[in-house]
């Protein structure tokens, strides 16, 4: 029998992969958007997994505007890595490093 | 029921309204030779808003069935938000016509960033937040790279980029596990369901939830964006940053601290104290070795988050009085400050390193003087408002009974003293320079002006700010 708990083991392994590769990631910004995007639908799975236990559709609803956005997050995030790239001629994480904090 | 639901968002839709229809315009008339026109019709909608937001309504009222709220915070955090933002747009024409940077997408961003925030601080609903929220912040993104050309600028909006990213990320985690731990995404509902014993998964939620508003307000430890976007970024962008954007971030993090776990204060208490005051002595101490302008505004805002956040600590209406008049001042403050910053520049190109102000009290001594009150202020020494900010705040913890933390405040705010000293410093005891450029246009140097005026003539009785920040904070405590 699945339950509740197996949903929302596995938006929590989604999530924790999607924050690790954000921050482990050396390679390329292309990576970081789909962890964003892997982020994003963690959240997801557990917002319809709620839904599903509590037998109310707000959940579903969020998530419809969950996806929304994430669409609309995702066209901004490529947009600015165009801009990005053609000014730096690179996507590697290792050069966005103009600035030092 | 749905007409009366209309009118209580009416501003946010005329406004919304109006960024759709000046986008359109200026695409089908001259594109970026209309710009200046929708620059100030931006500037003139903002403040008839703010000043039809400020005279009308009153008492609360909720929308859509408890989604959005119309009471005094909302409309407090409303009307800063639309004046700072006006503000901004009015001191940042002239730079961004001699930068070649006056496009039309910029006040229209702007808008739709503003009509983001006034959903934030009005929020009544998981859902109603996190849109206001993306709104707000997939505006901002591209505004920081609005200098498309620029290595630094779309670097700046990278980093925003993936961290608010990341953040919201964080804040949908949160909203997620508070869904269903309480079974309502409304506020209301999730105060109502929340008794004494919290389960352990509405305090993830509430952790995720609250380190999402510690990212959005720039609070240490996720303020690590803040530096690296406020120097990236064109300065009239930086100047926007740090002002409307912070008020709505710190308004709606009162709003979900109080609105939706307000049964729960003595388990966020602790998180929000820690916050402060890693954000105090953070931005104290980091700012310290900084010789860039506006790196310097970044750490001093990160401080200045770490202060207002003490308020809200203090978990009282006190306290959120005290974080709205932090707000108020710390955006005036800003507007003067970046009004000068705007116009620092050497032989018609902008610099931002603070060695340049060396002696500037011999060749401008006005804007020294005006910049002085500025610093002073920021630093928090009386009689300037600031210091009245400060004291707020610190009233506000000490009657909570958080002694330690007002006195962890008093000396991260004697350390923070240090690098707005050393500007005053260079500007009147510096070795002679052959200094700035003297241009400056009438706008940005009648903002100066009237910010530093403020921060003295305030002293009387703040303008009347007070009593209506308390209306405010006893409509969002009770």
């Amino acid at each position: 029998m699945i339950g509740i708990e197996h949903y929302l083991t596995v938006a929590a392994a989604l999530f924790v992969i999607g924050i690790f590769g954000l921050f482990l990631n050396r390679k390329n910004i292309i990576i970081l958007l789909m962890s964003i995007e892997l982020i994003l639908l963690a959240c997801n799975i557990n917002f319809v997994a709620f839904s599903s236990y509590l037998n109310d559709l707000v959940g579903q609803v969020f998530t419809l505007f969950v996806l929304t956005v994430a669409a609309a997050e995702a066209a901004i995030g490529l947009a600015i890595l165009v801009c990005f790239f053609r000014n730096r001629g690179t996507i590697d994480v290792e050069d966005v490093n103009v600035m030092k904090g | 029921m749905i007409s009366q639901d209309l009118q209580i968002v009416l501003p946010e839709i005329l406004l919304a309204l109006y960024a759709m229809a000046a986008l359109l315009i200026a695409v089908y008339t001259g594109k970026d030779k209309v710009a200046s026109v929708v620059n100030w019709a931006t500037v003139a909608v903002f403040l008839v808003l703010a000043f039809w937001i400020g005279v009308s309504g009153s008492g609360d009222q909720t929308a859509f069935d408890g989604m959005f709220n119309d009471d005094a915070f909302a409309r407090f955090g409303k009307v800063t938000i639309l004046i700072s933002a006006a503000a901004v747009l009015a001191i940042s024409r002239d730079y961004m016509s001699r930068r070649g940077l006056l496009r039309f997408e910029y006040p229209v961003l702007v808008a739709l960033a503003t009509v983001g925030m006034m959903v934030m601080v009005s929020a009544g609903d998981l859902m109603a937040l996190y849109m206001g929220l993306e709104l707000q912040s997939l505006a901002l993104y591209v505004v920081a790279s609005l200098r498309r050309d620029s290595v630094k600028s779309t670097e700046a909006g990278m980093k925003y980029f993936v961290l608010g990213a990341l953040s919201s990320g964080l804040l949908l985690y949160g909203a997620s596990l508070t869904y269903g731990f309480t079974g309502t995404t409304l506020f209301s509902g999730i105060i109502a369901a929340t008794g004494d014993e919290v389960s352990i998964g509405l305090l993830f939620g509430l952790v995720f939830m609250f380190a999402a508003f510690a990212f959005k307000v720039s609070a240490a430890p996720f303020h690590m964006w803040t530096p690296d976007v406020y120097e990236g970024s064109p300065t009239p962008v930086t100047a926007f940053f740090a002002t409307a954007p912070k008020v709505a971030a710190m308004g709606l993090f009162a709003r979900v601290a109080f609105d939706a776990f307000g049964g729960i204060v003595g388990d966020w208490q602790q998180i929000v104290s820690l916050v402060a005051i890693l954000s105090m002595f953070i931005g104290g101490i980091a700012a310290i070795g900084q010789r860039n302008i506006k790196r310097l505004m970044a750490y001093s805002s990160i401080a200045h988050m770490g202060f207002a956040l003490m308020g809200l600590a203090a978990g009282t209406a006190a306290g959120v009085q005290s974080m709205l008049i932090y707000m108020a001042i710390y955006v005036t403050m800003n507007i003067g400050t970046f009004a000068f910053i705007l116009s620092m520049e050497k032989d018609g190109t902008p610099v931002a390193d603070i060695n340049m102000l060396k002696m500037y009290s011999r060749q401008q001594p006005l804007r020294a003087m005006a910049l002085l009150f500025l610093m002073f202020s920021l630093a928090g020494v009386p009689p300037f408002l600031g210091f009245f900010a400060k004291f707020g705040v610190f009233t506000a913890a000490l009657s909570s009974g958080l002694v330690w933390l007002a006195v962890l405040g008093g000396i991260a705010s004697v350390i923070g003293a240090f690098y707005y000293l050393r500007i005053v410093f260079y500007m009147y005891f510096g070795e002679e320079k052959d200094g700035l450029d003297s241009t400056m246009s009438p706008v940005a140097w009648a903002a100066l002006m009237a910010s530093a005026a403020i921060m003295l003539l305030g002293l009387f009785n703040l303008f009347g700010i007070e009593g209506i920040a308390a209306a405010a904070a006893q409509s969002l405590v009770n």
